[in-house]
């Protein structure tokens, strides 16, 4: 086109909060949800919804990783539901087998997690090498990963985790009882009636690492850099020398760890494991990451970004749920506040480039 | 301009290889039919048959709802959720005017128009967004999908609707002809007095939803390949830029499509609470629409538009139909299934990128 | 207002198109008569593609006016263009790859018969008729008509692109680029059919970046540099290099 004439900023407050307009909306959210109801805005209700909401926010992460290379991965949820059941199998089979029980746990988790990658490579494989579209690789894979949970307890819930696994899933990092110094992972022995106050639960401090560690990866090393260089644009990326189809491998290896890692969390916290687990957390996680502001398309978004997304939906569920009103109006929000994001993204001045005419 | 030399087509492979793969899922279908024949008896019973047949009715509503819309390269997530929808709608308005004193027939007759009617908003919301707010068709359709859901849910209050009139599932459920071997045949219902200890040797041939679903789909299949509707949808999926230029009003055909779509979904709604005398929302579960694009996938559409026939589709419901019947009665694990329907999409992928230009 | 004294058969008046803070068509005045070829040039990025878009409904201007025969035509989509009479063929030819030549001539202007007095439904059969007549007519040869597109050569697909024009009689016909992704031979083609449109009282408008083919059919050259017209001149009163320091800005000129 012409030379560009410079496209002014719209006044930089407009461009500031059209930016961050989804951080905007979730703290709204949240004073909404005050008011509301006594009691929303504690630490407690804090600790739950983090806590809750774990999986929710591993597997957005995941799906976002795929997102930004241009992809979709349907599969995560049956991953996290079959993770689930097989680290709570492998434990089993481990104490069974004579193992001690912290060593079990340790083990049992390693080798889900290692298992977990199978999944994953598999989508990868198919959308890099045979060229199958995302949608309908991870949609065959997420009936396998079904499937394969279904045969391995066949029909039963898996359940049984030992109590130590139990304690680590439901139990928090700080325990602070009146008159006791901060104890580390233990709950103080107390007389009955005596508050305890119990502060950051450990599966959100793991979840939390985890997280970070992703989005630095994501924002900060070559790998980031090319996922991003793929999903803007795969014929730049190719002939900038980018392995592509290995990098897609990865992400999609990636994704399912997550998805893995996810299910193991969940194993740890409900001491059972079900194929479904995750099947209905398909619409939360990908929600999340579109209000997050990512593009279908690929090339756009971040952890950050994501987690807010993920948020404002967890804030939703744990505000309606403590002001009484139905979760089935949950769906109807969720659904409406996911079109509207999109929309908002497109209309807000966050990009810089002239609005073109293209259409689709 | 003479056919020159530097034509840049491909080598084409013999008439009778391009057929095989065009319909490569009719003869995998044939090839299942075969096998289970062989490996358990009950399969190719004319019971089992119609009854599989039967089941599908909703499905293949689905499926060819889907079929259009993939068609013009785009996907509806919802139909699954609007059918449920509407299931529960149906079923409640037929209460609500029942409890008015309106006669059973009346009341279900007048309860599926309005639903019908209401089965055209969620497509009518999701071609709009689509086109005026330029919402990729994925998320514009999952939005719905979970609004959709929420509404169903909210109607019912998580429970099936039932009370409803007993004809319902009657009509549902019958069958054209009824007969006794060597002896007799009734129409429309076993006959009067028939001892029900003795129903298991009565014969029942072809359930009513056969000819409603073929009519139906005979009647899309026509308007995808002989009118200008079906040529303009093919037309948008195979180039956009194309259509546009030509004059096509796209947007509004992209519309179209979408009501359409959740108006087969709607069809599919009622006829769901005919066949099971309730009214159902759809659970997570249930994967409906899920099943429709493997479907429509396997029978040949590709996700990037273009292809697609109606044809085509109804064979993929039918084969995933099958290969669940066969496996189910064989005794089969159902991990073995979930395979299947796997390598089946990836087969069909791989056809397509191999014979990019069958229709 | 219908003052027709430069005999122009298309012709826009100051038009304007902006994109955002993007001024890609500045004030353009440029025509084109009957049985003329004009060729528009210009750098990557001057706004000749802009303005095709504009003749083609496809956007609408911001400011200025759009005359056909001396009148103001209102074209504000593709629909109105092509009933105005104005057929173009785009650089990616805008075929539908997955139809056959008889669907791409007859696209949105499909040939239907009523079945039982109640059914649109295409009749196939005579479009496939008339496409086979319009391609003898031009003398072009495409082996199956009922081959899909995609398994055409470029040559063979511009050849449809073409044919679809003059099947629907236009009056204007606008070509963007219509040799660039041709062989040598296919290209001699191509300007031999621009001719006989031409002979045919049909006005043609080309963008091209190939001088040569500019200066072997075109009857005027009009050159666009960021999004103005910076000069026109009748090709037998110029030459190549006056064009390309038209085009590059080398020369300070006045219009006409």
């Amino acid at each position: 086109m012409n030379d560009k004439e410079k496209v002014p900023r719209k006044s930089t407050l407009r461009g500031f909060l059209g930016g961050r307009w989804v951080a905007i909306f979730l703290v709204l959210e949240i004073v909404f949800f005050m008011f509301k109801s006594q009691g929303f805005a504690t630490v407690n209700s804090a600790q739950i919804l983090l806590f809750y909401g774990t999986q929710v926010f591993l597997l957005a992460v995941a799906e976002l990783f795929v997102v930004v290379t241009g992809g979709i991965d349907l599969s995560v949820g049956y991953i996290l539901g079959f993770a689930s059941i097989i680290s709570i199998k492998i434990v089993d089979a481990l104490v069974a087998a004579g193992l001690s029980v912290p060593a079990s746990i340790l083990a049992g988790t390693v080798a889900t997690l290692v298992i977990g990658l199978v999944p994953g490579l598999v989508n990868g494989w198919l959308v890099a090498w045979l060229r199958v579209p995302p949608f309908i690789a991870t949609f065959s894979m997420l009936g396998v990963c079904h499937g394969v949970s279904e045969l391995v307890i066949n029909g039963v819930y898996a359940m049984g985790m030992p109590q130590l696994a139990a304690d680590i899933g439901n139990g928090n990092l700080l325990y602070k009882a009146p008159h006791l110094p901060f104890i580390f992972f233990r709950r103080p022995e107390v007389e009955r009636g005596t508050p305890v106050l119990a502060l950051i639960p450990n599966i959100v401090v793991a979840a939390a690492i985890v997280i970070l560690i992703f989005a630095f990866v994501l924002r900060r090393t070559r790998f980031g850099r090319h996922l991003y260089a793929i999903g803007g644009s795969m014929d730049a990326a190719v002939r900038a020398g980018i392995p592509v189809r290995r990098r897609i491998l990865q992400v999609y290896a990636l994704s399912s760890f997550l998805a893995s890692l996810a299910g193991v969390t969940y194993a740890f916290m409900y001491v059972s494991g079900k194929a479904d687990a995750g099947a209905s957390l398909l619409l939360d996680a990908i929600a999340a990451v579109m209000i997050g502001g990512a593009s279908m398309f690929g090339g756009t978004g971040t952890v950050g970004r994501t987690m807010i997304g993920a948020l404002v939906l967890a804030v939703l569920d744990l505000g309606l749920r403590m002001a009484g009103i139905a979760t089935f109006d949950k769906y109807i929000l969720v659904g409406a506040i996911l079109v509207l994001a999109v929309i908002a993204a497109r209309y807000l001045p966050e990009a810089q480039h002239p609005v073109s005419e293209d259409r689709k | 301009m003479a056919d020159t030399a530097s034509s840049t087509a491909a080598p084409v492979p013999s008439p009778l290889v391009r057929a095989a793969a065009r319909n490569w899922s009719a003869l995998f279908l044939i090839l299942l039919f075969v096998a289970f024949g062989f490996a358990a008896p009950n399969f190719l019973s004319i019971q089992n048959i119609q009854s599989v047949v039967h089941l599908q009715t909703v499905p293949f509503l689905l499926a060819a709802s889907e079929t259009f819309v993939i068609i013009t390269g785009g996907i509806d997530l919802s139909i699954g959720f609007v059918m449920g929808l509407c299931s529960v709608s149906a079923a409640e308005i037929v209460q609500l005017l029942a409890a008015k004193g309106l006669s059973g027939g009346t009341a279900v007759a007048l309860a599926s128009i309005a639903v019908l009617l209401l089965s055209l908003l969620p497509g009518l919301v999701n071609g709009v967004v689509i086109t005026r707010f330029k919402v990729p068709p994925f998320i514009a359709t999952l939005g719905m999908w979970g609004m959709a859901n929420g509404l169903a849910l909210k109607l019912c209050d998580g429970f099936p609707v039932a009370g409803l009139p007993d004809f319902l599932p009657r009509l549902g459920n019958g069958y054209l002809f009824y007969a006794l071997p060597g002896n007799f045949v009734s129409l429309f219902d076993k006959p009067a007095g028939f001892p029900d200890a003795r129903i298991r040797e009565l014969w029942r041939l072809i359930p009513f939803s056969l000819p409603f679903i073929v009519a139906v789909l005979g009647f899309l299949a026509f308007r995808l390949s002989r009118t200008p509707f079906g040529r303009h949808t093919y037309a948008i999926g195979g180039s956009m830029d194309a259509a546009v230029r030509s004059g096509i009003d796209v947007d509004r055909h992209l519309v179209k499509v979408y009501v359409l779509s959740s108006f087969l979904a709607g069809v599919g709604g009622v006829f769901n609470v005919f066949q099971t005398g309730i009214g159902n929302y759809t659970t997570f579960n249930a994967s409906y629409e899920f099943f429709a694009i493997a479907a429509v996938v396997i029978g040949g559409a590709s996700l990037s538009g273009g292809k697609g026939r109606i044809f085509g589709s109804a064979v993929g419901v039918l084969v995933l139909a099958f290969l669940e019947n066969g496996l189910d009665i064989s005794g089969v694990q159902p991990f073995y299934r979930y395979i299947a329907v796997g390598v089946l999409l990836v087969v069909a992928v791989v056809i397509d990128k191999l014979f990019p230009d069958l229709l | 207002m219908n003052e027709n004294a430069s005999g122009y058969l298309l012709e826009t008046r100051e038009i304007v198109k902006r994109f955002g803070g993007l001024t890609a068509v500045d004030r353009v005045s440029v025509g084109v008569r009957p049985g003329e070829v004009l060729a528009l040039v210009g750098d990557n990025g001057a706004g000749k593609s802009t303005l095709i878009k504009l003749i083609s409904g496809v956007y609408k201007p911001d400011e200025g006016s759009l005359l056909v025969q001396g009148s103001d035509a209102h074209i504000e989509s593709p629909r109105d263009a092509l009933e105005a009479g104005i057929e173009t063929i785009y650089q990616d030819l805008a075929l539908a790859e997955n139809l056959d030549v008889g669907a791409n001539i007859f696209l949105g202007r499909e040939r239907i018969k009523r079945r039982l007095g109640l059914f649109r439904v295409l009749d196939d059969a005579a479009m496939a008729e008339e496409a086979k007549s319009v391609l003898d007519r031009l003398d072009i040869r495409i082996p199956s008509l009922r081959s899909v597109i995609r398994t055409l050569s470029g040559g063979q697909r511009q050849a449809v692109a073409i044919s679809r024009s003059i099947y629907w009689k236009a009056k204007v016909l606008v070509m963007d680029e219509p040799t660039a992704a041709l062989g040598i031979a296919e290209q001699r083609k191509v300007l031999d059919l621009v001719r006989t449109l031409r002979d045919q009282g049909i006005g043609v408008i080309v963008i091209s970046h190939q001088m040569y083919d500019v200066f072997e059919v075109a009857d005027r050259i009009a050159v666009m540099r960021r999004g103005q017209l910076v000069g026109e001149r009748l090709v037998r009163a110029t030459d190549p290099d006056e064009i390309v320091g038209l085009i590059v800005g080398s020369e300070t000129v006045t219009k006409r």
